[in-house]
C-alpha cells in the first residue's frame, strides 16, 4: 500500500498540464496496474517535467521501447 | 508534548527558485540550512516559467536599469514600492551573471554573451520602444534555473527535507518566529524545525480560482501559516489573469489563436467583441478582452449548462492553418477541453496566473507588520521571498520576466540579511515557547476526529467557484458583496473538513485537507480585500469604479485573519537614490 501511495504522490508535478494528465490516468488505471507497470511508471516519473510532458504529448518518443505500453496508457487517458 | 525537534541556523520552506537561491547563499556562508519541500525541488512550479529573466544587460541594444525601473513602476500601476523596485532593477545584471557562473545554460549571441529577447512592457528610454531585456534558456528558463540552483546547493551541502510539508510557524510571546512545525508526508511524523531564521518561499496561490494555470502544489502554504500566526497579508486583491484558459482545466490557449483569426462567441453565437472594441475586436488588449468575457458571463450570455464560459471559434480557419500555424493548440483542446477545434469551438475562460500580493516584506526579505505605530516593524526571525512575498515590486500588475528576477534578487537579499543577523547578534538561540506545536497538533487531531464533516473536494470546489464568479478578472459591486458573505460561509465549512483515510503513510487526503486550510485563508483575504478597494488599478478592475484613484487608494491593503480586519499602509513612493516616478495615466 505504502509504495502505491508514494507513486501517487510523485504524480504531483511542477506543471499543471502534467498534473491534469497524470490525474486522469490515475483515476482510470491506477488501481489495475501490475507490479511491472508500477515499476515502469516509477521510472517515467523520474523524468524532468519538461521531458515527461514531451513524452506524454507525443512531442517525443521514449528511447526505450519497454516504456511505450504504459506511456500509451497515459497518453490515452 | 514530546515532538521531536531538530535545530538549524535557517530553515527554508519551499524548494522552488526563491528557496533554492536563498539556500545557496546561506550554505555558502557555512550556515546549517534545511530546505523543506513537498515535492522534489526540481519539480517546483518555477519549472513552468518559460519567458526569461529581465535584466538590463544591454547585450543586444542599449539599455539601463533606470529604464527597467520605470517600466516596472509603470507596470505596477504605481502601487509598487519604488525603493524595492530600484533595488531589484539595479541588482538584476549581477544576479543574472551570478547564475551564469553557477552554470545556467543561457541562450547566447555569436560572440558568447547572453542573448536577450524582447518581452511585453519592457521598453527603451522610458516607454519609447520595445527593448531586448529577457535572458532565457530556450523555452525552459525556469527548468534550467531550478536544475542549476539545485546542483549548486548539493555541492554546498544544503540539507534537503524532500516530501515534507510545513504546517505552522512557531511564534513566541514577543512575536519572534523560532521555526516551523512540519509533517513528513511519507510517515505522517510531525516534527519541530527550530531555527534562528525562517524563510518562506512557498510560491503563489492562484489555485483559489476555478480556472488557474498553477500546478496542484501551489496552495499558498506560507500565506496560510502567516495568517494563522497573526501576521497580515498584503494586497491580496491583485491577481494577474490571462483571457483564454481552457475551461475546467486552466491550460492556456495562446493569444496567437486570435492573431490568426480565431474569435470569441457567446452562447447565442454572437461575436461580442464587436460591441466592446469595434476596431480591434478580438485583438484588443488582454484587459479589454477579459472584461468583455466576464461581462458576457455575468449578464447571462455565457455558454454551457452553468453559463460560465465563452467559446473560442477557429474551425473557419480550416485544418491546414490550425495544424500548421497553431501547433499544439488542437492537441491541447482535444486533451483538456475534449473539443476538436477543427470541428467545434474551444470553451475558454479568463484564467488566474500570478499573485502580486502576499506576505508583507521589505527589500531585504524581512517580513514586516504594523506594531507600535510603525506600519513596517520587522517580524524578528521571519523572512519571505518569491511569489509568496509582497515586497512589493509588482504592485498591482507584474511585468513578464520580472518574477524570475524577483526570486533571484530577493532570495539572495533575504539570505544576506539572515547572514548579517546571525553574525551580528551574539544572542543565543531563544527557547521555544512551552506550547510550541500544540496549535498544529490540535489542527491535526481535529481533522482526524471530525465526524459528519465536509468533504475537502466539495468545499474546495465551492471556494474556487465563488472566487471565479465573484472575484474574477472583472469585478462587479453586487457580486463582490455577495461573494464576501459566501466565502465566509465556505471558510466556516472548511473548519469542519473530514477525511476517510486516517492512515499515516503518504496520506494524500490528509495533505490535501491541510493544503486546503491554506487556500481558504488566501481566498478569504483576497475577496475581502477586493470588495474594499473602491477603484480600478492594475489587475484589480471594478465595473463601478473604472478609474484609478490616487487621492484615496494609493496605499497597500493589509488583511488580518482575526476578525477579517483590514488596515492600509503607505506605498513607498521614494526610491533609494533616484527621483521618484510620479503617477501618470498608464498607456501603452
Amino acid at each position: 500500500m505504502g509504495e502505491r501511495d508514494r507513486i501517487r504522490w510523485h504524480c504531483r508535478r511542477g506543471m499543471l498540464e502534467l498534473d491534469l494528465l497524470l490525474q486522469a490516468f490515475l483515476d482510470r488505471h491506477f488501481e489495475h496496474l501490475s507490479a511491472q507497470e508500477l515499476a515502469i511508471l516509477t521510472e517515467l516519473l523520474e523524468y524532468p517535467d519538461n521531458d515527461l510532458l514531451d513524452l506524454v504529448t507525443r512531442r517525443a518518443e521514449p528511447c526505450e521501447e519497454r516504456l511505450s505500453l504504459l506511456l500509451n496508457l497515459i497518453r490515452e487517458s | 508534548m514530546g515532538l521531536t525537534r531538530r535545530t538549524f541556523d535557517a530553515v527554508i520552506v519551499g524548494g522552488g527558485g526563491a528557496g533554492l537561491r536563498a539556500a545557496l547563499e546561506l550554505a555558502r556562508a557555512d550556515l546549517k540550512v534545511a530546505v523543506l519541500s513537498k515535492v522534489f525541488p526540481t519539480r517546483s512550479h518555477t519549472v513552468a516559467a518559460q519567458g526569461g529573466v529581465a535584466a538590463a544587460l544591454g547585450n543586444s541594444e542599449e539599455d539601463n536599469w533606470h529604464w527597467h525601473m520605470y517600466d516596472t513602476v509603470k507596470g505596477s500601476d504605481y502601487l509598487g514600492d519604488q525603493d524595492a523596485i530600484e533595488f531589484m532593477c539595479r541588482a538584476a545584471p549581477e544576479v543574472v551573471y551570478e547564475l551564469e557562473h553557477f552554470g545556467m545554460p543561457f541562450d547566447r549571441l555569436s560572440d558568447g554573451r547572453i542573448y536577450q529577447r524582447p518581452f511585453g512592457g519592457h521598453m527603451q528610454a522610458y516607454g519609447m520602444n520595445p527593448v531586448q531585456r529577457a535572458c532565457a534558456a530556450a523555452d525552459r528558463t525556469g527548468h534550467a534555473m531550478l536544475h542549476t540552483l539545485y546542483q549548486a546547493n548539493v555541492k554546498a551541502h544544503t540539507q534537503f527535507f524532500v516530501e515534507w510539508m510545513a504546517l505552522d510557524l512557531i511564534r513566541d510571546r514577543e512575536g519572534d518566529v523560532l521555526g516551523v512545525v512540519a509533517m513528513e508526508i511519507e510517515t505522517g511524523e510531525v516534527m519541530i524545525f527550530q531555527a534562528r531564521a525562517t524563510l518562506l518561499a512557498t510560491g503563489g496561490a492562484a489555485r483559489i480560482f476555478a480556472s488557474s494555470t498553477n500546478a496542484f502544489i501551489n496552495t499558498g502554504d506560507g500565506l496560510g501559516m502567516v495568517a494563522r500566526a497573526g501576521v497580515p497579508l498584503q494586497d491580496m486583491e491583485f491577481f494577474q489573469f490571462h483571457p483564454t484558459g481552457v475551461y475546467g482545466a486552466g491550460v492556456l490557449i495562446t493569444e496567437g489563436v486570435r492573431g490568426e483569426g480565431g474569435y470569441l462567441l457567446n452562447k447565442n453565437g454572437e461575436r461580442f467583441m464587436e460591441r466592446y472594441a469595434p476596431n480591434a475586436k478580438d485583438l484588443a488588449s488582454r484587459d479589454v478582452v477579459s472584461r468583455a468575457m466576464a461581462t458576457e458571463i455575468k449578464e447571462g450570455r455565457g455558454a454551457g449548462k452553468d453559463g460560465d464560459y465563452i467559446l473560442l471559434k477557429l474551425d473557419h480557419l480550416g485544418a491546414d492553418v490550425i495544424n500548421k500555424r497553431l501547433p499544439g493548440i488542437r492537441e491541447i483542446s482535444i486533451k483538456f477541453a475534449n473539443a476538436d477545434p477543427i470541428k467545434e469551438p474551444i470553451p475558454v475562460v479568463p484564467t488566474a496566473h500570478y499573485m502580486m500580493g502576499g506576505i508583507p516584506s521589505n527589500y531585504r526579505g524581512q517580513v514586516v507588520a504594523p506594531r507600535g505605530g510603525n506600519p513596517e516593524e520587522v517580524v524578528r526571525g521571519l523572512h519571505a521571498a518569491g511569489e509568496c512575498a509582497c515586497v512589493s515590486v509588482h504592485g498591482a500588475n507584474r511585468l513578464g520576466c520580472n518574477s524570475l528576477l524577483d526570486l533571484l534578487v530577493f532570495g539572495r537579499a533575504a539570505a544576506r540579511q539572515i547572514i548579517d543577523d546571525l553574525r551580528s547578534s551574539p544572542q543565543a538561540r531563544k527557547d521555544l515557547p512551552p506550547d510550541a506545536g500544540e496549535m498544529t497538533l490540535a489542527r491535526l487531531a481535529r481533522l482526524d476526529s471530525q465526524k459528519n464533516g465536509e468533504r475537502v473536494a466539495d468545499v474546495s470546489a465551492e471556494m474556487r467557484r465563488i472566487m471565479q464568479h465573484h472575484c474574477g478578472v472583472f469585478r462587479f459591486p453586487d457580486l463582490l458583496v455577495e461573494g464576501v458573505k459566501k466565502i465566509k460561509e465556505t471558510a466556516a465549512r472548511a473548519a469542519r473538513t473530514e477525511i476517510q483515510d486516517k492512515s499515516k503513510t503518504f496520506n494524500t487526503a490528509r495533505v490535501e485537507a491541510l493544503e486546503f486550510d491554506n487556500l481558504v485563508e488566501t481566498a478569504v483575504a483576497s475577496l475581502i480585500s477586493a470588495e474594499a478597494r473602491k477603484e480600478s488599478r492594475g489587475s484589480h478592475d471594478r465595473a463601478d469604479f473604472p478609474k484609478r484613484d490616487d487621492a484615496n487608494w494609493l496605499k497597500h491593503t493589509l488583511y488580518y485573519k482575526e476578525g477579517h480586519r483590514l488596515e492600509y499602509k503607505p506605498v513607498h513612493t521614494k526610491p533609494l537614490t533616484v527621483e521618484p516616478f510620479a503617477p501618470k495615466a498608464r498607456v501603452y
